[in-house]
C-alpha cells in the first residue's frame, strides 16, 4: 500500500515537473526559452524578478514584442508606436511633459520610464497602480482615446492581414491566431527584458570604480535622516532597484486634482499618492514627477528642500513642512545631485537589443 | 526543475521508508503557528484605523498611525521535559497597514509537550548583518539601515502624525533600529533588540499563539515620549534608541510592549 502510494506521488511529481516545461501555448508548442539577463548585483541582493507562469520568457516572444512595441500600426491612424511615448534615448520615457495622442490631445501625466519592472514585486503599473501586471498594462495605451485610440479587434485585423505577424505568432505562441492577450504577452515580455543595472554606483558597488568626494557625500546625504533622507522611500545601496513601487504624497501640492492612488481605490487616506519612480537614469528621464512639473534634477531636490506643501496625506517621512524641508546648503545640494548622475546607465539607453527592429 | 524533481523523488522514497521500518512508538513532531495582532491600550489596530488621528498618547499628545512594520525573528522553545532548545532561527516582517505576515509559522518542527516560548524583536547582533537578507533589502523599498549607523536591518517603522504642543499637526518617524553613535570613530553600536518572553505553553498538533502588540507602550514606560522633542530622526539619536529599547521592552520591570494573547490547540 505504502509502495504504491509512494508510486503515484513520483507519477505525479514526473507529471508536474513535464507540465512545467511546457509553455502555456496552444497545441502545446513550445518556443526556445531565454532567460533574462540578471544583473549580479540585482541577484546578490533582492529577490528574483517576477516573471508569471502562464508567460514565460522566450527568443520568439520577446523578438515579436520588440517588434510591436516599435510599430506604429497598433495605432487607429499608423502613427504612433508604444515607442513614442516610450523612447530609449529617454530610458524609455517622454522627453514631453505630456505626451500626445494620435488625436493631437495631451494626457494629464508624465510617460514613465520602463527598467527593471520585472522587479516591481507588488505589480502596481501606472503612477496610480491601477494595472495589476505588465500584460494588464499593455491593454490600456492601444484603447486610449488619447493615446492610441484603437480597438483590439481593429488591432487584431490589421497584425493578422501583415506578411509577417502571424508567422511571428505562430513561432512565439504556436498559433496564428492573433488577439489582444498574445500582442499583450509579447510586449510584456519585451519589457521585462528592459534591464538597467550598470551605471557607476553598480560599478562602485562591484569595486570596479571609485566615486568622487562629491558623489559620495550626496550618498551620505540621501541615507542621513538629517539631510536628505531619500533612503526610505527610494531604497538603499542594498536595493538596486532605487525605489519601493509604493504609493506616497510627497508634498507636492496642497490639493489633489489628480488624486493619484486614491482615484483608483476611493480611499481618500491615499488621495495625491504616487507611486515612487526609480533614481536611475534620471539623467536621461526629465521632466520629472506624475505631472512632469519639474525641468531638473535642480527643481527636485529644491523641492524636497524647500518646496514641500502640506497636505492631509502627505507622507510622515517629509520633514520640517511648515518650513518647506530640511533646508539643504548649495553645496549639500549639488553633492546630492552628483550622488543621483551616479546612477545613469549609459549603456541601458544604448543597447542594440533595445532598438527599433522594423 | 528536474534536479527538484529528483530531490522530491528521494525524499518521497526516505520518508517511504521510513515509514517502513517503524518499530519504536513514533515521536510526534509538530509546527506551531504564531498570530500577531497590535492594540492601542486594548483597542485593536485594523487598517481602517490607519491614518486617523485617535490616539492619545501617555505624554497626552493626540496621534495617528500611518505605517506600521517591525522584525521579529528567533523563536524558540526550551523544552520542560527534556531541557533541549529548538531555535527556528528565521525571521518575519509584520506590516499591519497591509495585514502582511500576521500569521507566521517558523520554519522548525517539534515534539509535543509543554515549553517556555519567547522570540527577538528586531534582529540581535549575529542576525543583524547588513544586506545579506535578499527578501528584507526587496521589502519596503529596502528595510536596511545605513552603512554610516552600522548597517543591518530595522527593528521597526512606526510612522504617522501627532498634534504639537502648538496645536498644529506634525509628522513623526519612530524608527527603531541597533543604537549608533556616530560622534566616535568607528561608530559605537549597542545591539537594542530585546528577548520577548511569553512564558509557558502547551504545544500540541494544531497550536495557536497569539503575541500582542500594545503601541501605546512604546511612548509609555519607563520613559515618558515626548513627541514635541522627539519625532523625526531619530535613528542616528543613540539616547532615542535606547530610549524606545527600554519602552519596548520589560526593561526595569516595565509592562513592554508586547504579551501573550490567546493560545489555541
Ligand atoms: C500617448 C503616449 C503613450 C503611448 C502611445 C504609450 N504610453 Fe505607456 N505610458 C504613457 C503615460 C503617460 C504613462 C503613465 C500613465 C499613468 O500613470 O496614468 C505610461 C505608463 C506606461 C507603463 C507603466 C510603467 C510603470 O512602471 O508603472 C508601461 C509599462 C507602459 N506605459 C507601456 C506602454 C506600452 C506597452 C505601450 C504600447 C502598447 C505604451 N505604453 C504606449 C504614455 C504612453
Ligand atoms: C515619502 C517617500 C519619499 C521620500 C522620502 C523621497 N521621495 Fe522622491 N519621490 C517620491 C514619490 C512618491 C515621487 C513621485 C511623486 C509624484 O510624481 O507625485 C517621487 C519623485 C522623485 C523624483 C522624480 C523622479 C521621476 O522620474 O519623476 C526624484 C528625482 C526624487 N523623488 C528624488 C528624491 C530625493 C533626492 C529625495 C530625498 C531628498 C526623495 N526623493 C525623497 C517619494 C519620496
Amino acid at each position: 500500500m505504502k509502495r504504491s502510494l509512494a508510486y503515484i506521488f513520483i507519477c505525479g511529481l514526473m507529471f508536474v515537473s513535464c507540465a512545467d516545461d511546457q509553455d502555456d501555448n496552444v497545441n502545446g508548442y513550445t518556443a526556445t526559452p531565454l532567460e533574462l539577463e540578471i544583473p549580479p548585483l540585482f541577484a546578490e541582493k533582492i529577490l528574483p524578478p517576477v516573471i508569471p507562469e502562464d508567460n514565460p520568457q522566450t527568443v520568439e516572444g520577446v523578438a515579436l514584442g520588440r517588434k510591436l512595441f516599435f510599430d506604429k500600426k497598433l495605432s487607429a491612424d499608423n502613427t504612433l508606436a508604444c515607442a513614442g511615448c516610450h523612447s530609449q534615448a529617454n530610458a524609455f520615457t517622454d522627453p514631453r511633459q505630456f505626451s500626445i495622442g494620435i488625436d493631437g490631445i495631451a494626457g494629464t501625466r508624465n510617460s514613465m520610464p520602463l527598467f527593471n519592472v520585472a522587479w516591481n514585486y507588488n505589480e502596481l503599473f501606472f503612477w496610480d497602480g491601477r494595472a495589476t501586471s505588465v500584460e494588464n498594462q499593455a491593454l490600456a495605451p492601444v484603447t486610449d482615446p488619447i493615446e492610441m485610440h484603437n480597438t483590439w479587434s481593429q488591432v487584431a485585423t490589421t497584425l493578422q492581414s501583415d506578411a509577417r505577424y502571424p508567422v511571428m505568432f505562430e513561432d512565439a505562441f504556436g498559433t496564428q491566431s492573433i488577439d489582444s492577450v498574445l500582442v499583450t504577452k509579447a510586449i510584456a515580455q519585451f519589457i521585462r527584458t528592459l534591464i538597467s543595472g550598470n551605471s557607476k554606483f553598480d560599478r562602485y558597488l562591484a569595486g570596479t570604480e571609485e566615486l568622487s568626494p562629491s558623489e559620495l557625500s550626496g550618498l551620505n546625504i540621501f541615507l542621513d535622516e538629517n539631510r536628505g533622507d531619500c533612503f526610505h522611500c527610494h531604497g538603499n545601496p542594498n536595493n538596486p532597484l532605487w525605489t519601493d513601487n509604493i504609493f506616497h504624497n510627497n508634498g507636492l501640492d496642497e490639493f489633489h486634482e489628480d488624486r493619484g492612488r486614491g482615484g483608483v481605490t476611493g480611499d481618500p487616506r491615499e488621495f495625491g499618492t504616487f507611486k515612487t519612480p526609480s533614481l536611475r537614469n534620471l539623467e536621461y528621464t526629465a521632466p520629472y514627477m506624475h505631472d512632469g512639473r519639474f525641468a531638473t534634477i535642480d527643481e527636485v531636490i529644491n523641492h524636497y528642500s524647500e518646496g514641500l506643501v502640506y497636505s492631509e496625506t502627505i507622507d510622515p517621512l517629509m520633514k520640517k513642512v511648515d518650513e518647506g524641508g530640511v533646508g539643504l546648503t548649495p553645496e549639500e545640494k549639488a553633492d546630492l545631485k552628483a550622488f543621483l548622475l551616479t546612477l545613469s546607465d549609459p549603456e541601458f539607453i544604448s543597447n542594440p537589443d533595445f532598438q527599433d527592429p522594423n | 526543475m528536474r534536479k527538484i524533481a529528483l530531490a522530491l523523488m528521494t525524499s518521497v522514497f526516505l520518508i517511504g521508508c521510513n515509514n517502513d521500518d517503524d518499530t519504536q512508538p513514533a515521536v510526534v513532531e509538530v509546527s506551531v503557528d504564531f498570530t500577531f495582532t497590535q492594540n492601542w491600550d486594548g483597542d485593536p489596530i485594523e487598517n481602517s484605523d490607519f491614518d486617523i488621528p485617535q490616539y492619545t498618547n501617555e505624554n497626552g499628545e493626540m496621534m495617528s498611525i500611518s505605517k506600521l512594520v517591525y522584525l521579529i525573528s528567533d523563536v524558540t522553545f526550551i523544552s520542560l521535559s527534556t531541557g533541549v532548545t529548538y531555535d527556528a532561527g528565521d525571521y518575519n516582517l509584520i506590516n499591519v497597514r497591509d495585514q502582511t505576515n500576521l500569521t507566521f509559522t517558523p520554519d522548525i518542527e517539534i515534539p509535543e509537550g509543554d515549553y517556555i516560548v519567547s522570540f527577538t524583536f528586531g534582529f540581535d547582533d549575529e542576525d543583524n548583518q547588513d544586506g545579506i537578507y535578499q527578501d528584507l533589502n526587496s521589502a519596503d523599498g529596502g528595510w536596511n539601515v545605513p552603512m554610516m549607523l552600522g548597517g543591518g536591518y530595522h527593528y521597526m517603522r512606526l510612522e504617522g502624525k501627532f498634534i504639537d504642543d502648538t496645536g498644529s499637526l506634525e509628522n513623526y518617524a519612530y524608527h527603531t533600529i541597533r543604537a549608533a553613535d556616530t560622534s566616535t570613530d568607528p561608530v559605537t553600536l549597542q545591539d537594542t533588540s530585546f528577548e520577548v518572553g511569553l512564558g509557558q505553553i502547551t504545544i500540541g498538533s494544531s497550536t495557536n499563539i497569539e503575541v500582542q502588540m500594545n503601541v501605546a507602550e512604546w511612548f509609555k514606560n519607563p520613559n515618558t515620549w515626548d513627541l514635541n522633542v522627539l519625532s523625526t530622526v531619530l535613528m542616528p539619536n543613540f539616547d532615542a534608541q535606547i530610549m524606545m529599547f527600554e519602552n519596548g521592552s520589560t526593561f526595569s520591570n516595565s509592562q513592554g510592549a508586547f504579551s501573550l494573547g490567546s493560545v489555541t490547540q
